[in-house]
């Protein structure tokens, strides 16, 4: 009975994380499945946006005991609102988001290259063709 | 006080010297080698001069990233004081870090003059190499862990980079096996930085290891009394951030990116990439482990103390599947690459060991700390000095297979002495630096009675043996094939190895890299005491469980 309630708790209140780790699950599945190389690129990008919401999700802080937390650029009236988000997260996935467009960039480039010089973008195919050189 | 600007000169100069190369290519070819070559002398010198503060005035160097409105500051959150935390991002530069980033500097400049005619050419190279440099001091010096993952992908970003900079579409498959499995790996990481700021809020490093160890005041009136160890969460993040770092210090099941991408890039760049990226990802692991969750964490927690031994177990499988891959090449580079797998599994083993509650109240406490450090600068000397050798017989008679290296030593008398004292130094023979790594590794191992990786680690050098002595019996004691071209890919280049005229040029960079990897390899070996004083405040610290080092 416990656990079912726990079960449901995390279905009703805490979806956001779920969300999370199925998303996360999902991308690490398609870069591991997909033998096409972009498709693994974008798995990488689903894996990565899993973890960029786990981020937005954390920064919702709610208010315990009457005490809420308070963020130094937030004003004294606005601690009012519960729950509000801490902006660190915030800042943190703004950053990594960068990162993570330098890299799909460069994964891309390499992909364009690697189609220009084999003519495939297929793991498999392209294990067999560079097998026979 | 002019010391305090020194760890963020030494990340600013050579990303901003990155986009001088591109910059001043506009107007001149071929300036990049030059540009590089200043912007990485000042950094050698920059490097030198902390070094200096370090260990020799004893300080602890700290820059905080953004002037005074930052830094450790008292201020009260929520009614509650905060005992000067810290607002901002510190670069720190002690006992740890100190001795790494002189390592990163000697070795980028040494790099830079094996590049000089070996190549590859091209503005855009040097740029990702200064870039690659900055990105370096950054993950050595940072202490905090979301800058240390965009370090971690700074780094990465230039090293896909590199490696795709090869003339063969080969090299830009395993730039992109390397990007999808690399930045996997700092994903990975990244979730357990994201856990480890949901349970301390705080992303600095020393702040992070007081939350968890429940020192602040704030910490036992906000979550309660006592310490963090034993949630189930902080255990997690340990995984999290292992596996992650794991990844980029290739070690075994996750090591597959490693061979391709180091057998397929340039030499200059493999050498580089082989001595340095894993290197800065292993001493991440280090500092992490000892420092942020301290031996403390280990020995509370259940949950962190299986997490640890199922990464020992990987670290010593590792160590026997790279060996023994390593002996099945046929390729020298892939054959050093697969070496890499395990000697970062001795690393690993040997950052376990020092934590691990098996070794708290022995010296193998000590004994792992002085393994860790001194064989990752060991390996980062030799790994980069045997691919710098494998790059010049490549490059001088056009061998890459190890049946190619037959008879060579007749032919190649400085290229094969340099293999061989390597080769004896990755093993661990006396009086190399190799074989104090090891003998420290072993040693802690033995005072905290843990047979298994005991065995593992002696056998490892048998197993070492195993694919070192297959070289060598063929450079020394095979018969050069009488139908073999006297130069086999030698263009019409001057002088010779050692000046007697029978194969081409040795380039005076390629020859003193491998020379000075090879002095080095030896004269630290006789360097031992020195190296384990300078390292003895580092030691009281992860003892203590303190996390600023040498306070």
């Amino acid at each position: 009975m416990s656990e079912l309630s726990l079960v449901a708790e995390l279905l009703t209140s805490q979806y956001t994380y779920v969300l999370f780790a199925f998303l996360l699950v999902v991308g690490l599945y398609m870069v591991v499945a997909s033998s096409n190389l972009v498709k693994k690129i974008i798995g990488l990008n689903l894996f990565q946006t899993a973890i960029f919401l786990f981020f937005v999700t954390t920064a919702y802080v709610r208010e315990v005991d009457g005490e809420a937390g308070s963020a130094p650029v937030i004003p004294e009236e606005a601690v009012a609102y519960d729950p509000y988000a801490s902006p660190l997260p915030h800042v943190i996935v703004l950053t990594a988001i960068v990162v993570g467009v330098a890299l799909t960039a460069v994964g891309l480039a390499l992909s364009v290259r690697i189609y220009a010089e084999y003519g495939t973008l297929d793991v498999e195919t392209l294990r067999e063709v560079r097998a026979d050189d | 006080m002019t010391e305090e600007l020194l760890p963020g000169l030494l990340i600013a100069v050579p990303i901003l010297g990155a986009t001088l190369p591109l910059a001043l290519g506009l107007f001149r070819k071929r300036v990049g080698w030059s540009v590089a070559a200043v912007v990485l002398a000042i950094e050698a010198a920059i490097a030198s001069w902390l070094a200096y503060a370090i260990f020799v005035d004893g300080q602890r160097v700290i820059h905080v990233l953004g002037g005074d409105n930052f830094g450790r500051q008292q201020t009260e959150v929520g009614g509650h004081d905060t005992e000067g935390f810290i607002v901002g991002i510190e670069l720190v530069a002690d006992h740890l870090s100190g001795l790494v980033v002189l390592l990163v500097a000697l070795v980028s400049l040494a790099v830079l003059a094996y590049s000089r005619r070996e190549g590859p050419r091209g503005n855009a190279f040097y740029s990702g190499y200064l870039l690659l440099t900055g990105g370096l001091m950054g993950v050595v010096m940072t202490g905090d862990l979301f800058n240390l993952f965009v370090f971690l992908e700074i780094v990465g970003l230039a090293t896909y980079a590199l490696v795709a900079s090869g003339r063969s579409a080969e090299s830009a498959v395993a730039a992109l096996k390397y990007l999808v499995i690399g930045t996997a790996g700092a994903s990975l990481y990244l979730v357990g930085v994201g856990y480890i700021y949901v349970v301390t809020g705080t992303l600095n490093m020393v702040d992070v290891s007081r939350v968890l160890a429940g020192e602040p005041a704030w910490v036992a009136d906000v979550i309660g009394e006592g310490s963090l160890y034993g949630d189930p969460l902080v255990a997690a993040a340990f995984g999290f951030i292992a596996i992650g770092l794991a990844t980029k210090a290739a070690i075994y099941p996750l090591h597959t990116w490693q061979p391709d991408a180091y057998a397929e890039s340039p030499d200059a760049v493999t050498i580089y990439i082989a001595a340095l990226v894993s290197t800065s990802a292993a001493y991440a692991f280090a500092r992490i482990t000892w420092t942020m969750f301290t031996p403390d964490f280990f020995a509370q927690s259940a949950a962190g103390q299986d997490v640890l031994n199922v990464f020992l177990a990987l670290a010593a499988l590792s160590v026997l599947v790279g060996s023994v891959l390593a002996a099945m090449q046929s390729r020298v580079k892939r054959m050093f690459a697969y070496s890499s797998v395990a000697q970062f599994g001795l690393i690993v083993i040997a950052v376990g060991v020092a934590v691990h509650p098996a070794a708290a109240g022995t010296r193998a406490v000590e004994f792992a700390v002085y393994g860790v450090v001194i064989h990752l600068v060991a390996h980062a000397i030799i790994k980069g000095g045997l691919f710098a050798t494998a790059g010049a017989f490549r490059s001088g008679s056009g061998a890459r297979l190890v049946a190619d290296y037959a008879g060579l030593a007749k032919r190649r008398p400085f290229l094969s002495g340099a293999v061989a004292v390597l080769g004896f130094s990755i093993i661990g023979v006396p009086p190399t630096v190799g074989f104090i790594g090891k003998w420290y590794i072993g040693v802690s191992a033995v005072e905290a009675q843990l047979w298994a990786v005991v065995f593992v680690i002696f056998a490892s050098t048998l197993l070492t043996l195993l694919y070192v002595a297959r070289l060598l019996e063929k450079l020394y004691f095979d018969y050069l094939p009488e139908d073999a071209p006297p130069h086999a890919e030698a263009s019409a280049e001057l002088a010779t190895d050692g000046g007697r005229g029978s194969e081409t040029a040795l380039p005076y960079g390629v020859a003193s890299l491998v020379a000075i990897a090879t002095i080095a390899s030896v004269v630290l070996g006789f360097m031992g005491a020195e190296l384990t004083a300078m390292l003895e405040p580092l030691v009281e610290a992860v003892i203590e469980g303190e996390p600023e080092v040498g306070a």
